[in-house]
């Protein structure tokens, strides 16, 4: 199966973002929604590009947005890395039945066991309005993210955006 | 390579820290967080560059803080900021990679040493650091880079595109730049 496009509608679930806590996509309706699949907890690209989104949060909010990332990691393991990194936002674990979720997003890398590295932004209907994948080593940076939420009818973001950061939009 | 999918957002203007010939063939932008280890490793390579094209490179740095992996990127890019105030911008740029290992364990402490280290006004600096414009210049230049496709520190940009790969090729990637248009 290949990866979910733009005007499909997103596939619900619910993950465990710690032991006794979980995430349903659902929650977040009516907001935009930043998936983040990346293949493990602790590789040296992962932790760049959530790094790189983890000093981006206040701009994701300004676009009503909510970031969750995935991978197949354990809860245990997401803890660990959350605390280690300072990461502000939840890790869900695709991790029983394993790999389930990128499955239904189809990023699932069978071969690896482990999900791709993709980009889906979801809008506050359920529906994906942007979709990406970056080859496995390759961190994507945030300008596709930023670009797309730009983009979503409702966010109309120009205006409520200071001059001067308004003026660096191409 | 040159990544042809990320593309400097932001032209290189009067807002910018600027080294070498206004009019040179090629123009280098660094992406840098003060505190990056990596940033620290590429800054002699960076130097090695700008003396071997001398006449023929101009370079650039832009802001890049990933302030939740390192506690005092901000606050030094903020005293880079207030030492170009009183024109010493690329004095502590250089100070700052040169010693990172020393100031970055101690924070704010440890950064007071490059202010005494360039003979600098230290009240002239505390003054400059409350103006809220260093802060719009650093979140200025981190947006642009965002937008601009940068996915960690340090990113550079050969004319306008991310430069990916190691820094033997980054150099051949210049030099052919200034080959095509010398």
């Amino acid at each position: 199966m290949s990866m979910l496009a733009a005007g499909t509608a997103a596939p619900e679930f619910t993950l465990h973002t710690t032991p006794d806590q979980s995430v349903a996509l659902k929650e977040f309706r009516g907001r935009n929604v930043i998936l983040a699949f990346y293949p493990a907890d602790w590789s040296p690209v992962c932790s760049d590009q959530l790094a790189l989104y983890n000093e981006l949060l206040d701009e994701f909010a300004r676009f009503n947005a909510q970031l969750l990332a995935i991978s197949v990691d354990g809860v245990w393991s997401h803890a660990a890395l959350a605390r280690d990194r300072k990461y502000h936002f939840p890790l869900l674990s695709d991790f029983e039945p394993k790999g389930q979720v990128a499955r239904a997003y189809g990023v699932y890398e069978e071969q690896a066991g482990v999900a791709r590295r993709a980009l889906f932004v979801i809008d506050g209907d359920g529906v994906i309005r942007w979709s990406y994948l970056s080859p496995m080593g390759v961190n994507p940076g945030a300008a596709g993210i930023v670009n797309a939420l730009e983009a979503l009818p409702s966010n109309n973001i120009q205006k409520t955006l200071p001059a001067d950061v308004a003026q660096e939009v191409p | 390579m040159l990544h042809e999918d990320a593309i400097l957002t932001v032209p290189v203007s009067a807002l910018d820290h600027v080294q070498g010939n206004a009019h040179a063939v090629v123009t280098l932008v660094e992406y840098g967080d003060f505190q990056c280890p990596a940033c620290a490793s590429a800054y002699p390579l960076a130097k090695q560059i700008q003396h071997r094209y001398a006449g023929n490179l101009r370079f650039v740095f832009r802001h890049f803080p990933l302030s939740q992996a390192h506690p005092y990127a901000q606050l030094a890019a903020e005293l880079a900021e207030a030492a170009a105030v009183e024109g010493r911008f690329w004095a502590m740029h250089d100070w700052l990679y040169e010693n990172q290992a020393a100031w970055a364990p101690h924070g704010a402490p440890g950064l007071e040493a490059g202010v005494r280290a360039l003979g600098l006004d230290e009240a002239a600096i505390a003054a400059t650091l409350r103006n809220p414009d260093v802060d719009t210049h650093i979140r200025r230049d981190f947006m642009g880079g965002v937008r601009s496709g940068v996915n960690g520190t340090p990113s550079f940009y050969v004319n306008g595109y991310l430069y990916q790969g190691d820094f033997d090729s980054l150099v051949h990637s210049i030099g052919r730049a200034i080959a095509r248009q010398g």
